[in-house]
């Protein structure tokens, strides 16, 4: 029986309120008492005691939509390398996302994930099954058996599924199982060789652009999809307020909607694009700085429930080229909770509503067994110093690709250990 | 006075200064172009390499010519149909020609920012010959020469920029130009060929030619692609030509001794009528020859200023 004592940190867990100094008992990778009264519990004699003065205690991360590329682009990311920069940045659960190469859209590949996880992961990766086979947004997939399998949501990867009918169908079966419909959406034909925000920074670029209507109108034939089925919608990587405002509305009906943002989004705009930087090109494109803080704005008031890294590692081969012919996609695992801080020193988002966005929603959102410190859950935990100084220097990067947009960036806290099921599987 | 820039990547980043300095080179260029022995040793035993990954024939044969004249010793890359298509990528390209050790670089790409980013993994001067919808800063320059001599001067002229705007690199440098030295520029053009913000680009919006060329002291059309008149962005040449083609009619509201400008190809019943391309205004033909003097003050300069430093 193996007994660990975190003492004498600052414990926040959106999950049951909490926000106190105290202590966290983990007795065979599972908590045992939490906060002020876990100092009233009866220590094992045998415990391992680590003083964490200090420094915060929170549950571990639980990141929404991560792009690993096993199986078929091991050279990018393997799930073995993803769980280990996942564990640097403190994740701890991560949903990954089912257009790897085969796609994940048949139970035999959500076993193949799940024992590669198993057997080569550190940290706890979740498959997504896709939504119609082949994410070809013709036919759907086997929902029971999938979810039955262990795919935590029914997603169609980057691809908007065009065809409203197949949608309906899909939100509608998909409501029986009760699982979760996650869609980015793009309209492909206003965004159509668009490859960043339309406006006058991409004019100046001579860059063709993508206009926002190409988010908001397929998000609101969604949503009207969603109220017409009754099914569980989530909106995945949103990035204009006009967004935010339909989830909003859907909530105010009643719907069962849910919304998330990636890291980049919340910290980043256009302009970082700067002199054709393609490891900004991002979808949806980074938006300007206005969009940027009311999607804050929007993350603080709850509009937008969650934050995703949207890690999406790529190669020089697909980036090291003209920004218009390079892909989209960046890495974000290690660096979404030292991004995400700097909204909590600059005062924007307090610190308890990022844990919530990053760890308890996602978790309860996707129904999985994290996101929560409250005795009996397992001990995924994330300790933080929340105002260690680092820079981001591109050869500390665990992820097999270095497409990260935050290269050389400043950042003030640091993940210094993470535990999953009580057994640290990374210490700074 | 020198330059001081390493590249000439656009206009972008060009003071008023930098581009007069280039111009007035120019003009001396234009007298050597005009005498019978037009071969100089400015530049004799440097490489030029022209590296264009859009065909080209006009900007290549000027770009030759004027790095001819000044002595060096010129190499035609036709990337467009070589190695790219075997999946050799830009930077691959890149670095195998830098290794030849070329003295400049001349490239034209289709995808904008491409020519910056070749010039970050060189070791020579590049000068940009056109990046997708970017820019085209050696075609600016010509059109610049080309106004100032036939007018004496650049500044508070009312230059008009008509047509396809949106995917066109011409018009964004001559944008950035004219307004570094201090002209009023108009722009005419259906509004599916305006780039988004166009308004907050220095640049007057009119819907019709009849106001966009009221007083203008200089009318540039711009080239219309084929691809683009059938549907896409304006349902057909005739209903295009009929609104936005140049002809004798639209060009009275010019003044009088307003010059007419292309920077060719011309689609003649397009965007331009014939009489007013051969017509007395036009000096279309003209540009042809500023570009090859702009493009000798532009590569003498960049590739004099980098040996100076080696």
């Amino acid at each position: 029986m193996s007994t660990r004592l975190l003492t004498n940190a600052r414990i926040i867990d959106p999950s049951q309120g909490m926000d106190e100094t105290g202590s966290v008992l983990i007795i065979d990778g599972r908590i045992s008492a939490v906060g002020a009264a876990a100092a009233r519990a009866d220590i094992p004699v045998d415990a391992e005691i680590e003083d964490c003065s200090g420094l915060v205690i929170i549950p571990g991360l639980v990141d929404a939509c991560v792009h690993i590329g096993e199986p078929g682009g091991e050279h990018r990311e393997t799930i073995a390398s993803a769980s280990r920069a996942a564990a640097k940045g403190g994740v701890t659960s991560i949903i990954m996302m089912p257009d790897t190469d085969p796609v994940i859209d048949d139970v035999a590949l959500v076993d193949f994930v799940q024992r590669a996880a198993r057997d080569e992961a550190i940290v706890n990766i979740h498959p997504a099954a896709a939504l119609t086979k082949g994410l070809l947004g013709e036919q759907m997939t086997e929902f029971g058996l999938l979810l039955e399998a262990g795919a935590v949501m029914l997603c169609n990867g980057r691809r908007t599924v065009a065809d409203s009918q197949v949608l309906r169908r899909a939100m509608t079966y998909a409501r029986d199982f009760g699982a979760v419909v996650a869609c980015e959406t793009r309209d492909r034909y206003l965004a159509a060789g668009g490859v960043m925000n339309e406006g006058l920074f991409a004019s100046w670029l001579g860059l063709p652009g993508i206009p926002r209507e190409a988010e908001i109108i397929p998000l609101e034939r969604d949503l009207r999809l969603a109220a017409l089925t009754g099914a569980r919608y989530h909106a995945m990587k949103l990035s204009v307020p006009q967004s935010a405002d339909a989830i909003r509305a859907a909530k105010a009906k009643g719907l069962q909607v849910t919304a998330g943002i990636s890291i980049n989004h919340l910290t980043l705009n256009e302009t970082d694009i700067g002199e054709y930087r393609t490891f900004f090109r991002l979808s949806p494109p980074l938006r300007t700085e206005d969009d940027r803080r009311a999607m804050v704005a929007a993350l603080a008031d709850g509009a937008i429930d969650i934050i995703v890294s949207s890690h999406d590692p790529q190669d020089v081969d697909t980036k090291r080229l003209p920004f218009a012919d390079a892909e989209n996609g960046a890495i974000g695992l290690e660096t979404m909770l030292a991004a995400a801080l700097r909204l909590h020193h600059s005062g924007d988002v307090p610190l308890g509503r990022l844990v919530d966005a990053m760890s308890s929603r996602p978790a309860a959102i996707f129904g999985l067994d994290a996101g929560t410190l409250k005795p009996g859950a397992k001990a995924d935990i994330a300790i933080v110093d929340l105002d260690h100084p680092w820079v981001l220097s591109k050869d500390d990067i665990v992820s097999k690709s270095k497409n990260t947009p935050f290269e050389d960036a400043r950042f003030s806290g640091k993940v210094l250990q993470t535990l999953v099921a009580g057994v640290t599987v990374y210490r700074a | 006075m020198s330059f001081p820039h390493r590249h000439l990547l656009g206009i972008k980043g060009l003071s008023e200064p930098d581009i007069h300095y280039l111009l007035d080179r120019a003009d001396e260029a234009v007298k050597i172009s005009r005498q019978r022995e037009k071969k100089t040793s400015t530049l004799r035993g440097l490489t030029q390499i022209n590296l264009f990954f859009e065909s080209s024939t006009r900007t290549q044969a000027s770009f030759e010519l004027a790095g001819k004249r000044l002595g060096a010793d010129v190499m035609n890359m036709a990337v467009a149909n070589s190695s790219v298509k075997k999946g050799e990528t830009l930077i691959d390209t890149a670095m195998t020609l830098n290794a030849m050790r070329p003295d400049i670089l001349i490239v034209r790409h289709s995808s904008a920012g491409a020519v910056a980013l070749l010039a970050q993994k060189v070791g020579c001067p590049v000068v940009n010959a056109g990046d997708g919808a970017h820019e085209h800063p050696t075609q600016a320059l010509l059109d610049a020469l080309t106004i100032r001599r036939a007018k004496g001067k650049v500044g508070r002229l009312i230059v008009t920029i008509c047509g396809d705007i949106l995917h066109s690199r011409v018009a964004r440098s001559n944008i950035l130009l004219l307004n570094a030295l201090g002209a009023r520029v108009r722009v005419v053009a259906p509004s599916t060929l305006l780039p988004s913000g166009m308004a907050d680009m220095g640049v007057e919006i009119f819907r019709t030619m009849e106001e966009g060329l009221r007083d203008a002291d200089v009318v540039m059309m711009l080239r219309l692609q084929r691809e683009r008149m059938s549907g896409a962005f304006v349902p057909s040449v005739r209903e295009y030509y009929r609104y936005f083609g140049l002809d004798a009619e639209k060009l009275r509201a010019a003044k009088p001794d307003a010059l007419v400008m292309h920077p060719g190809p011309m689609n003649r019943g397009v965007e331009i009528a014939s009489e007013i391309a051969d017509g007395p205004q036009s000096v279309i033909e003209a540009q042809v020859e500023m570009g090859v003097a702009v493009r000798m003050a532009v590569m003498e300069t960049l590739m004099l200023s980098g040996e100076l430093k080696r």
